[in-house]
């Protein structure tokens, strides 16, 4: 699930109503599918009882008064997120794509977000290469389909490495 | 059916002495290399340790400088600054006449052509580096036969390498890289020239044949299946490398 870290990551360069924050989400990630108010105020509803967000209550008394920050436990806790290579699976570009963006977003390195998915990539390349040797023909054909998709997405994260300069400028400007 | 490894012709071809290794227990490594061809860096402070018995895969895009540090590790490049050390021994201190020795005596070499010597017969290029360590012909052919039958290309034997296709060229390289039995084999693309079926099978053999031997392997690849063979990567990036924890 990325709403939550990416919410928490977003909220790293300031406080936001959460309209706001659902519109920052829209325009940067939700390309196909616009994050829905319930679940934008559920998603924060749970970041606050864990204590990664805070609200802060402007004076007046509009609606949507609240704005939410984050809090340290929730700068960590992205810090967490980012460091942590996603389950390798095909299509996982979309969760790929929001850490590069946010690490950017964050001043944190790109790099090393794609360079630990590349670790662990590999990791299970080495494992399937190795059934593939010791298997029949069948756990061969099983394995180079898994293969050849997991080299798909190492090649986009080498592309993506290639890019990162370019990308940061498009991300920040 | 996968034949063992040619028993190692001790009485003919002694194996090395065991060339130690540093206390971080490396036995190849590179120490803050740099080097420039005129105005591009190729090297810029890379830094590698090559474990004995490991296969290691160096990857990166093209340019990124893995065929320079591969040739600056087998001695076959003098870096600008910068240290290599096999063993204990520091290569880049050495006169030419003892690297080139160093090398013939220790380590072996597969390129993505497999370069070989077109004048002679695919047993005789395999027999060709224990010949130049004096193993007399008749032994040396008999070793090289026996390697040729070992990567499952014995037919080959006495054709001439225009004479068999990419993935039998590729599996003659890689007996001519082992069968002097050296500590460390450097392999640069083995596989870039050929089909993915092809390319598997040659790593398949080359891997299975080198662990057998206890070779290290330096695998230069930009390739995640080819590198996938490997235990582990280090990754080179504008002549520096990103290297990997040990799994
Ligand atoms: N003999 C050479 N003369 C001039 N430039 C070279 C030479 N060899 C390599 N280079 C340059 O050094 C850089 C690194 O090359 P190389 O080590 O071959 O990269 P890789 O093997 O990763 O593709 C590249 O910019 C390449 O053009
Ligand atoms: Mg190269």
């Amino acid at each position: 699930m990325t709403v939550a870290p990416a919410l928490l990551g977003l909220l790293q360069s300031g406080p936001r109503h959460g309209y706001d924050l659902k519109r920052a989400f829209d325009e940067r990630f939700g390309q196909d599918k616009p994050l829905a108010y319930g679940q934008v105020y559920s998603t924060l509803a749970r970041l606050l009882k864990n204590g990664l967000v805070e609200v802060e209550h402007e004076p007046g008394d509009g609606p949507d008064r609240k704005r939410y920050a984050i809090t340290e436990a929730g700068v960590s806790d992205v810090a967490v997120w980012l460091a942590t290579p996603e389950k390798p699976e095909p299509y996982l570009q979309s969760a790929m794509y929001t850490k590069v963006v946010l690490a950017l977003l964050t001043g944190r390195d790109a790099a090393d977000v794609l360079d630990a998915q590349r670790t662990e990539h590999l990791r299970l390349m080495r494992e399937l290469t190795r059934r593939k040797s010791e298997g029949d023909l069948a756990d061969q054909l099983v394995c180079d389909h898994a293969l050849f998709h997991l080299e798909a997405d190492l090649r986009w994260l080498e592309l993506t490495a290639a890019r990162l300069d370019d990308l940061a400028t498009s991300v920040r400007g | 059916m996968t034949t063992s490894p040619p028993a190692a012709s001790a009485s003919t071809h002694p194996a090395p002495a065991d060339p130690g290794t540093t206390p971080g227990g490396a036995l190849l490594a590179a120490h803050d290399l740099h080097l420039a061809f005129g105005p591009t860096t190729a090297l810029a402070s890379a830094s590698l340790e090559v474990h004995p018995g490991e296969v290691l895969a160096l990857m990166g895009p093209s340019g990124s400088g893995k065929s320079t540090l591969l040739h600056c590790l087998a001695g076959i490049l003098r870096p600008d600054s910068g240290r290599v050390t096999y063993g204990g021994r520091d290569l880049t201190a050495m006169s030419d006449v003892e690297r080139s020795a160093l090398r013939r005596s220790e380590f072996g070499f597969v390129f993505q052509f497999g370069q070989l010597v077109p004048e002679l017969t695919c047993a005789e290029n395999v027999a060709l580096p224990l010949r130049l360590a004096g193993v007399g012909r008749r032994d040396a052919l008999g070793t090289a036969r026996e390697w040729l039958t070992r990567l499952e290309v014995p037919d080959v034997a006495d054709k001439r390498p225009g004479q068999t296709s990419g993935g039998q060229g590729q599996r003659v390289a890689v007996a001519r890289a082992l069968v002097t039995r050296p500590r460390v084999v450097f392999a640069d693309e083995p596989t870039g020239a050929l089909d993915s079926l092809n390319g598997e099978r040659v790593m398949q053999m080359f891997v299975a044949a080198a662990r057998d031997t206890g070779a290290a392997v330096v695998l230069v690849t930009h390739e995640a299946r080819v590198a996938a063979y490997s235990d582990r990567e280090a990754v080179v990036r504008d002549g520096r490398v990103r290297e990997q924890v040990r799994a």
